[in-house]
């Protein structure tokens, strides 16, 4: 059902009944590992290219989450996934693998929320019982795209982030026990002008804000309802100037439950100048870490306002600036 | 961010860059000129050493000495890309591991690695100069240039 402008509040709350985080050896090492499912030691996960084990983690993902839900591959009905590989290569691939209807996305490093809004929305609308949403990125295969080979000498300044090589799912149904998906807001395209792919924190804070803003306003509800409000991947840098942003719009923000996945994921010694990124990271920390916290009773209510650069390595060599988008999905307890 | 492109953004744009630009973590760029003021010198000295061990016991002179002393650091260079070792240098040290020829080596060896998995032809032969093309393109035509400017100057009397 719409409300306000651009969101969407699921009057049948669909039920995360599984959810399921890949990681690599990076976030093995990191501040969340112990919440994800399955931690490979190997960048390559015995595959012979990164594009190779991109897909074979959002495979694992999709496995794990069906299994979780002691599920078959054949109950699911329809899979929604994005990736930043061009074409979403991973997330197509791993659906020809599934068998199951397939609507691919793409939001960039946003992906993850998109495809968990349109999911609760297909449920909520009664057109399915049980829809995988998932997300995946590959810090080799996005580096590999986006920027330089991987072994390639050059300095990264400490406005930089690091993707995180992890694949997200989750299963969503009608009915059941779990987390449930109560509304969603769907974001704008905002572009404040920042050209440099090597600084997409501050890319993305506008879209962030403006996302917040509007879930907020939209659903006339005040910060405090939420025990934690998470953004997908703005990293130190981001993270301070959406703060900022908030608090010159008068938005009032509690700063002890607004955080960032890109912050949390890694810990701090690991050299990740700002944080990490990449639709993984959003879909892990939140599938993981946070969907795990809900189920201990830590946490009712969480907002996830995944953050996506909507840029292709063609656009930034011509001088474009970055548009950015994020979407927010609020899932409690 | 040059003038030129300033322009084009809208009022409220230029107000968010400077607003952004204020809470970023800068370059640190005393301590990077240092860093490669350093490695660069080190690797230049290892690079004399090569020359003077080649010329005081392998018989060559000042001016042959170079090549074999080039090859060595370029070897070296394009081991340590293979071995995952060289970006992690090359993060702390910036331009001192760019500039020498151990970066030039570095361009073209991880570009290869990279495209290793779409085949020989097309992914390494293909990619190998994907990021020294450029530096190779750009090199010969300075050189041209300067040497445009040679001629013409001695030309004129100068020289």
């Amino acid at each position: 059902m719409l409300k306000g402008h651009q969101s969407w509040v699921f009057n049948s709350k669909p039920v995360i009944l599984s959810s399921a985080a890949i990681g690599g050896p990076f976030e093995g090492k990191g501040n969340v590992a112990e919440d994800f499912d399955i931690l490979h030691e190997d960048l390559w996960l015995g595959q012979d290219s990164f594009e190779k084990a991109e897909k074979k983690l959002l495979e694992e993902a999709c496995e794990k989450v069906i299994e979780k839900a002691k599920k078959k591959k054949e109950d699911i009905q329809f899979f929604i996934s994005g990736d930043l590989m061009n074409q979403i290569i991973s997330s197509s691939f791993t659906a020809r693998t599934l068998g199951a209807p397939f609507l691919g996305i793409f939001g960039a490093c946003s992906s993850s929320m998109e495809g968990l809004a349109l999911a609760s929305l297909l449920i909520d609308s009664n057109a399915a019982n049980y829809i995988i949403a998932a997300a995946c990125s590959h810090n080799a295969s996005a580096e590999k795209q986006f920027r330089y080979p991987t072994e390639y000498g050059s300095q990264k300044p400490p406005t930089s982030q690091w993707t995180v090589t992890g694949a997200g799912a989750v299963l969503l149904s009608k009915n059941g026990q779990g987390p449930r998906v109560t509304s969603a807001t769907i974001g704008r395209v905002v572009d404040m002008g920042i050209s440099d792919p090597f600084n997409m924190g501050s890319a993305m804070a506008p879209a962030a804000v403006d996302t917040i803003e509007a879930h907020f306003r939209d659903l006339n509800i005040d910060p405090s309802y939420y025990d934690l409000i998470a953004t997908g991947d703005l990293g130190q840098v981001g993270h301070r100037i959406a703060c900022d942003l908030l608090t010159e719009h008068g938005f009032k923000m509690p700063p002890e439950i607004f955080t960032d996945c890109g912050i949390l994921i890694y810990k701090k010694d690991q050299p990740v100048m700002a944080g990490g990124s990449g639709c993984g990271c959003s879909a892990t920390v939140t599938y993981g870490h946070f969907l795990n916290r809900m189920r201990r009773g830590e946490l009712k209510r969480i907002l996830i306002v995944a953050t996506g650069a909507l840029m292709s390595p063609m656009s930034y060599q011509q001088k474009e600036s970055i548009p950015c988008i994020a979407h927010a999905v609020s899932i409690e307890m | 961010m040059s003038n030129k492109q300033t322009k084009k953004l809208t009022p409220a744009q230029q107000q968010y860059q400077k607003f952004s630009k204020a809470r970023e973590p800068k370059r640190k760029v005393l301590r990077n000129t240092i860093r490669a003021f350093l490695v660069g010198g080190f690797i230049c000295t290892i690079g004399q050493g090569l020359q003077w061990i080649f010329i005081t016991y392998f018989n060559f002179t000042e001016i042959t000495a170079g090549n074999p002393a080039t090859a060595i650091l370029i070897i070296i260079s394009v081991l340590l890309t293979g071995f995952g070792v060289y970006d992690q240098i090359a993060q702390w040290a910036g331009a001192g591991t760019i500039i020498p020829i151990t970066g030039f080596a570095n361009t073209i060896a991880s570009a290869s690695i990279e495209h290793r998995s779409e085949g020989y032809v097309l992914g390494v032969g293909g990619n190998m100069f994907k990021l020294a093309g450029s530096v190779i393109a750009m090199g010969v035509f300075s050189a041209f240039v300067v040497a445009l400017l040679k001629i013409t100057i001695q030309w004129l009397g100068g020289m």
